[in-house]
């Protein structure tokens, strides 16, 4: 037996994947919303004011909280478009990934300093 | 020995949700890209998927516990703004941090990337495991789903690993200490 047929040969999917897609490009703006928000309030008086939803824990509270429903919004609004559909997943993932990595940088303070 | 109530709390925080998270990942990426990419001879079984997923989930409850109670446990003690006039800031420890050009640098990179970055790592990782249990071994036939799944896996292990090293690090210089003691156990008389 080569190496080629001891590797498995994708079958055609069981599962459409829009409800993959639109988990994996929720997850990437849920990222990305909370880096934004996050330099947002770190800039902003007014925005940081809106988003102190819990003294204790400063803007922190606001900026997640907030995120986390950008989040879960996107996510049940793409499961609803797109969950039993197939849609094309390779540029999705780009801009998730695109997301995903601008939200990692943008919450670097470095980075935040420069605006 | 004895401990504070704190301490205690810090010690869940990090090294309860925190630590074991990152210890359950390495595991997890591994069962991930076995699961997804297994020849049908040594294909895995209904019980090992069932594992995996149960896996995941765990790991899901410790990422939102970690960060849940780093937010709104532990941060309120850290950013505790002393009272005018204090001198002895070891209870105030973004203050005691911030007093010291050697230490502020844990502040001023590392809390305030660790806060937000921390995030990152539920969030990825509840998405990675919705979409095994929803795919399952499926998920062998969606290159480009499993491509995903597998690159925000490692996301939020990369945001993990970045929030238990500052925190521990912070925990070095400046520890959340405070609160009523708990006596862990009798000291032995020498």
């Amino acid at each position: 037996m080569n190496m080629q047929s001891r590797i498995a040969m994708p079958n055609p999917p069981a599962v459409a994947n829009g409800a993959g897609a639109a988990a994996v490009l929720s997850a990437g703006i849920g990222c990305f919303a909370l880096a934004v928000l996050a330099l947002a309030a770190d800039k902003s008086a007014p925005i940081k004011r809106l988003l102190l939803f819990y003294k204790p824990t400063g803007v922190l509270s606001g900026v997640t909280t907030t995120a986390i429903l950008i989040w879960f919004l996107t996510w049940g609004i793409l499961e609803w478009r797109w969950g039993k559909k197939t849609v094309a997943l390779g540029r999705i993932n780009i801009v998730s990934l695109a997301l995903l990595g601008l939200g990692f940088l943008l919450t670097f303070p470095f980075i935040v300093d420069r605006f | 020995m004895e401990i504070t109530a704190r301490s205690l709390w810090t010690l869940i925080h990090g090294m309860g949700f925190g630590a074991l998270y990152l210890l359950a990942f390495s595991g997890a990426l591994v069962e991930l890209y076995r699961f997804t990419t297994s020849p049908a001879p040594s294909e895995p079984t209904p019980g090992q998927e069932r594992f995996l997923k149960v896996y995941l989930i765990a790991m899901v409850v410790l990422a939102w516990a970690a960060v849940l109670t780093g937010a709104y446990v532990i941060y309120p003690w850290y950013r505790a703004a002393p009272p005018p006039g204090t001198v002895d800031l070891s209870q105030f420890p973004q203050r005691l941090l911030m007093s010291n050009s050697t230490t502020i640098g844990w502040h001023s990179l590392g809390m305030e990337w660790k806060e937000h970055v921390a995030w990152f790592a539920p969030i990825s990782i509840t998405m990675v495991a919705y979409v095994f249990i929803r795919y399952g071994r499926d998920l062998r036939n969606h290159r480009q789903l499993r491509a995903a799944v597998l690159y925000f896996a490692v996301a939020s292990f990369l945001a993990a690993g970045v929030a238990g090293f500052f925190g521990a690090m912070i925990n070095k210089y400046a520890p959340v200490q405070g609160g009523h003691t708990i006596q862990l156990s009798e000291g032995a008389e020498r």
